[in-house]
């Protein structure tokens, strides 16, 4: 099957089964590899890319949820680390492994388009459903406030 | 002082002995030819098995350990920069090859042992070795500048990628050095009084940002996952959900049948199914119908009874192994004034690294190559190595950033199985695990119940102390079981196990987590029975341990502990050491009275870890390890039935969210001229012992098993 949609802000067109999964397919078919897999199950958010500025947990969508959208993940969020969020995230030196970073951002950006200027409530309530084992939270919350506040 | 040294046999051979790690190591061991080839060297050199430097001054420095997280990549550098005198804005950090001769560390620190990632060990394992090596890089460089400007090497000073004779003024750039450098026949082992003078440091104990943070907000770190080779395929694993049974495939030609499915392997311990693409590979691992054979050891445990198990075993006369004894508990205990017993629980828990295993593996006729974040890079190689009957230098391992290890990752079960299944196929294979391949065949902390009783003597003091661990998993048990700076006169100390058949392994502190939560819980119960301040009785104890007292006076003084604590609150303290550093803790709580939830709102820290590198970083890694410590104190339980995991992903193994982080986390190092210790775990073992301490101050109960749920909590609260 053909699929086309726009990634990062240039059109795709993707061959790929009848099941073809979002996730897997910006992996894998698209050696995308900044969004990552983590549950399987929609449960940690290691996953999360925007669809027509949503986040959305790409590892349970499928890919034909994404024909005819924008699709943006962490590598399309800018080209040179200069989205608010990233300049924040080194700022604060966020990550410690990393691996659920790209979520973490993707969930954020989504939250900063949506409402400039949340309270710490509003960013703690978004963020809940994106696991980070290392215990990395703190920052994250702190390089939100950051950005929220510049922005 | 030098020349003597050098003349006292530094010779070749004792240079090669002791691992100094220049030119001809490299050379012996055969790294990048490129190095010592006129004509080919381009525009950079290596001067050492450490470093490359390149004529615009770019510093490329090896890093020896798995980076997991724990951001050793950049203090292992820095580390080795800083008697390098390097331009730090100026230097790239490398994975260094899989060569354990020259970058691998033994216990003792001694060069050449392994390159494994684990016990909190790489910073403290490599500090001496990496000033060492770094002050012979820049020997080398001073070395060619001395011999150019026909000038005594020891005229020549170095400031941050720099060479300058202060005499005649002139200076001259290491990258400008690259062009005329010559790695001179033997390059001496600096005596430390020409290593730079602590007060002169730039990098160790200042502020520098991590190497891998920019990699990481913009997805291009690269993780084994991330690994695409041509024509690679896809596999996936259902494996034996009882340790030792194995598989028997009930609908092999359904599952053949599925578009893309290309092969099926069978493995001793499960049935792997090889695709075209992801999909279709855990598509048809979901259908796959497979009977369990055998009857191992595993299939009769059930975790819940474990306990009556240990209980039963702690009653036998037959000691177990001894951690510790001193005095003679067994006639002093029976003569106490008076006798406080307390027993303590702790379920198995998992390691959940956010990164579920994979690798990528590629076998031909005569070699391999395996791209994997492992911690343990040359034990990796090995284990491929002999398994597939090759020697070491048949084996290409890259290593990768790894997402997380906590301990997971220094088991090679998985790399193995990714060897296994390009080997049947005869192709490269991803090998991807799902979250509940992942803990389902996990690798657990033990399960444990620790028996505890204290003897008071006529003067209110403890005069013995007994402490049996008993559980699962063997060596395991006992890590930081012992209490050296608590004198107590008469300790006995002791581990008994139970070999249940199903896996087990180190998870981030090992035995320290349980082990602290039951010592430093008791010590708490004791204070209380004797109506003494529970920071107060441990000052006594430690008394005559100015460290161990320094540290628990400052998370004392931090948290204002003689401070009222607001309504409704309570704190409790605790102090732990882990790895040779000392840490102490204290957090302040509520309780949700309706619902049980724990809520933690505080946390003060102190650590001594000796010399730290990257004080920054080592804040930083306290941090997650206590808040990772509280999701396992909180939330975490593995529990099997006849043998089966009965937890499967995040929705019945819940860890710790945004929500339930402390609200602050508060944290301080002191100061040390000491050898660095291990600080990656320090923070997680005394998190147990706070969280029920503070709960005892609260309500007056006493939590005994972890994790303290909010149904154990209610229960608790009700008794």
């Amino acid at each position: 099957m053909q699929y086309a949609f726009i990634l990062n802000g240039k059109p795709v067109q993707v061959t790929a089964e009848e099941d073809a999964n979002l996730l897997w397919t910006l992996r894998e078919r698209l050696k995308l590899t900044g969004t990552k897999f983590g549950c399987g199950v929609s449960l940690c958010g290691s996953c999360i890319v925007h669809i027509d500025g949503k986040p959305v947990k790409s590892c349970i969508t499928p890919l034909s949820q994404a024909v005819g959208k924008k699709v943006t993940t962490i590598e399309g969020l800018s080209d040179d680390k200069s989205h608010p969020l990233q300049v924040a995230w080194i700022e604060e030196q966020v990550p410690q492994c990393g691996y659920c970073q790209s979520g973490q951002i993707m969930q954020a950006a989504a939250l900063l388009a949506e409402n400039p200027n949340p309270n710490r409530e509003e960013i703690i309530k978004h963020m809940n459903g994106v696991l980070c084992r290392c215990g990395t939270y703190l920052r994250i919350l702190k390089a939100i406030e950051k950005t929220a506040q510049k922005v | 002082m030098e020349k003597q040294i050098e003349s006292q046999g530094l010779s070749r051979r004792k240079f090669l002995k002791v691992g100094g790690g220049i030119t001809f190591l490299v050379t012996a061991v055969g790294l990048p030819a490129l190095v010592f080839k006129k004509g080919e060297i381009g525009e950079s050199k290596q001067i050492s098995a450490w470093v490359h430097l390149a004529s615009d001054g770019t510093v490329t420095i090896y890093n020896p350990a798995s980076e997991m997280g724990q951001g050793t990549m950049t203090a292992l550098a820095a580390i080795f920069a800083e008697e390098m005198d390097a331009d730090w804005s100026k230097v790239k950090i490398e994975d260094a090859p899989v060569e354990p001769e020259i970058y691998g560390i033994g216990w003792g620190g001694e060069r050449g042992g392994s390159m494994l990632t684990v016990g909190s060990r790489s910073v403290s394992g490599h500090y001496n070795n990496l000033r060492q090596s770094g002050a012979q890089a820049r020997y080398v460089l001073l070395s060619a500048v001395a011999e150019k400007w026909g000038v005594d090497r020891k005229e020549l000073k170095t400031d941050s990628g720099l060479v300058f004779h202060p005499k005649s003024n002139k200076k001259i750039t290491y990258g400008e050095i690259v062009e005329f450098v010559k790695i001179p026949e033997s390059v001496p082992e600096i005596p430390d009084s020409e290593l730079k003078n602590p007060k002169d440091f730039k990098l160790i104990g200042k502020d520098y940002q991590r190497y891998d943070i920019p990699f990481k907000v913009d997805g291009s770190a690269i993780y084994s996952g991330d690994i695409h080779v041509p024509n690679m395929v896809y596999a996936a694993i259902v494996r034996s959900p009882v340790n030792g049974t194995q598989p028997e495939l009930k609908n092999e030609t359904a599952i053949k049948n599925i578009k893309g499915v290309l092969d099926l392997v069978s493995l001793n311990h499960g049935i792997g199914v090889v695709a075209s693409n992801m999909e279709t590979a855990l598509k048809a691992k979901a259908m796959m119908e497979i009977t369990w054979k055998g009857d191992p050891k595993a299939k009769s445990h059930n975790s819940q009874d474990a306990y009556e198990e240990y209980e039963a075993l702690s009653k036998s006369s037959k000691t177990g192994s001894i951690v510790t004894q001193s005095g003679d508990l067994n006639r002093e205990l029976p003569k106490a004034q008076k006798t406080i017993r307390a027993d303590y629980k702790n379920d198995y828990i998992y390691h959940a690294q956010m990164e579920p295993l994979n690798a990528v593996a590629h076998v031909k006729a005569d070699s391999a190559e395996v791209w994997v974040g492992t911690q343990a890079s040359d034990g990796t190689r090995n284990d491929v190595a002999n398994h597939l009957g090759l020697d070491f230098k048949a084996v290409n391992l890259h290593t990768c950033y790894l997402g997380g290890g906590f301990g997971r990752r220094s088991m090679t079960d998985f790399v193995i199985e990714a060897v296994d299944i390009s080997k049947a196929v005869n192709l490269p294979v991803k090998l991807q695990w799902t979250r509940e391949d992942d803990l389902q065949y996990g690798a657990f902390r033990p399960i444990s119940l620790q028996k505890l009783e204290a003897g008071i003597d006529q003067n209110g003091n403890i005069n013995s102390w007994k402490h049996v661990v008993i559980g699962t998993g063997g060596g395991l048990l006992g890590s930081g079981a012992d209490i050296p700076f608590y004198d107590i006169p008469n300790k006995l100390i002791e581990v008994r196990n139970i070999d249940h058949g199903v896996r087990t392994k180190h998870w981030r502190a090992v035995g320290h987590g349980p082990n602290k939560f039951a010592i430093e819980t008791f010590v708490d119960e004791i204070a209380l029975e004797q109506k003494k301040d529970p920071y107060q009785l441990r000052r006594e104890l430690m008394k005559n341990h100015p460290r161990e007292l320094a540290v628990l006076d400052k998370v004392a003084d931090m948290a204002k502990w003689d401070s009222p604590v607001q309504e409704g609150r309570a704190r409790g303290i605790a102090f732990a050491e882990r790895s040779g550093s000392l840490a102490a803790g204290v957090c302040e709580i509520s309780l949700d009275r309706s619902t049980g939830k724990i809520k933690v709102h505080k946390i003060w820290g102190s650590l001594d870890g000796g010399v730290v590198v990257h004080p920054a970083n080592a804040k930083y890694q306290m941090e997650g390890s206590l808040v990772m410590g509280l999701s396992s104190v909180l939330f975490e339980s593995i529990t099997f039935k006849e043998g089966q995991v009965e937890q499967s992903n995040f929705y019945d193994y819940p860890i710790l969210r945004m929500e339930d982080a402390p609200e602050e986390i508060i944290l301080e190092i002191i100061p040390s001229t000491e050898k660095p210790t291990g600080i990656g775990e320090a923070g997680l073992p005394f998190m147990g012992a706070i969280i029920s301490n503070a709960f005892a101050a609260l309500t007056g109960k006493r939590l005994r098993h972890m994790p303290f749920t909010p149904e154990k909590v209610l229960e608790i609260l009700s008794s």
